[in-house]
């Protein structure tokens, strides 16, 4: 049986949150665990996806670009990261908050991505396939995370997607 | 990852073409194909931030898949920049690079 929804557009155009209290509390505690890396670790390459190169052929301008453009980009992520960490524990989200999410989602897919080196491919569940849920292995956690992370999204694309229209009157 | 489409929308520039400077020729944003972003992700962003229909955003979103790339805006330096801006704080894989 497929799990219930978590993110819905309702009927009279709300951006809803149905979370169980225990995924409230891994989403809230997320964007702390994303901003230290940002902050401790600026160069670990699994953040390299957030910041990617604007020229690939021009050194000198994508030098500049960075130097201009890069503090920019930073506030960005941090702030996306906060709109989730704030507004995990919320029934309704607004149209802005809902952006908020759907950026930090995908910020925290881009690097849990980029460690788990996903592929073109399909990834290989074989390993669950064969009972090895321990979330005890980080790896095995981090890919879980993941696909949790995925389905979340393509719900949030979902309910932003869908634009809310007025039921005409008469 | 896949970087060499078939039949790409442009060539891509050798390095050292186009030193000097050709003010007059615009300025293309290329999205390139990655594993990690949703399709459908892909497809909403460019809806969102070019204003694209969903057919528009949709053929884009499969020209990057299939193609490994699609040029999604063009025009100035300056506008593209800020287009390439605005794509990677949506996490999109976007560079910039002379129209040939």
């Amino acid at each position: 049986m497929l799990p219930r929804p978590r993110i819905v557009r309702t009927r009279n155009g709300e951006i809803r949150l149905r979370l169980p209290a225990e995924e409230r509390e891994l989403l809230g505690g997320l964007p702390a665990q994303l901003r230290a890396l940002l902050r401790d670790a600026p160069d670990d390459p699994a953040l390299l996806r957030l910041f990617p190169p604007a020229y690939i052929e021009h050194p000198e301008n994508e030098s500049e670009y960075r130097r201009l453009m890069g503090d920019d980009l930073r506030e960005r992520h941090l702030s996306a990261l906060a709109v989730l960490e704030e507004t995990a524990g919320t029934d309704r989200l607004t149209e802005e908050q809902a952006h908020g999410w759907l950026a930090a989602l995908n910020d925290l897919r881009l690097v849990l991505g980029t460690r788990l080196d996903v592929g073109e491919e399909p990834i290989d569940h074989e390993d669950e396939d064969e009972g090895n849920t321990d979330l005890d292995n980080p790896e095995v956690a981090a890919l879980a995370l993941y696909h949790y992370l995925s389905w979340l999204q393509e719900q949030m694309v979902e309910a932003l997607a869908s634009s809310w229209r007025p039921v005409p009157d008469g | 990852m896949t970087l060499a489409p078939a039949e790409a929308e442009v060539e891509v520039d050798e390095p050292g073409t186009d030193e000097v400077a050709e003010p007059d020729r615009p300025w293309v944003v290329i999205v390139w194909n990655d594993p990690i972003n949703l399709m459908s992700y892909v497809a909403f962003v460019f809806q969102k931030l070019f204003g694209y229909s969903k057919e528009k955003a949709n053929k884009l979103m499969l020209d990057v898949h299939h193609k490994g790339r699609a040029v999604v805006s063009s025009g100035t330096r300056e506008r593209a920049e800020m287009d390439v801006f605005r794509l990677h704080e949506h996490g999109l894989w976007a560079t910039m690079q002379h129209d040939t």
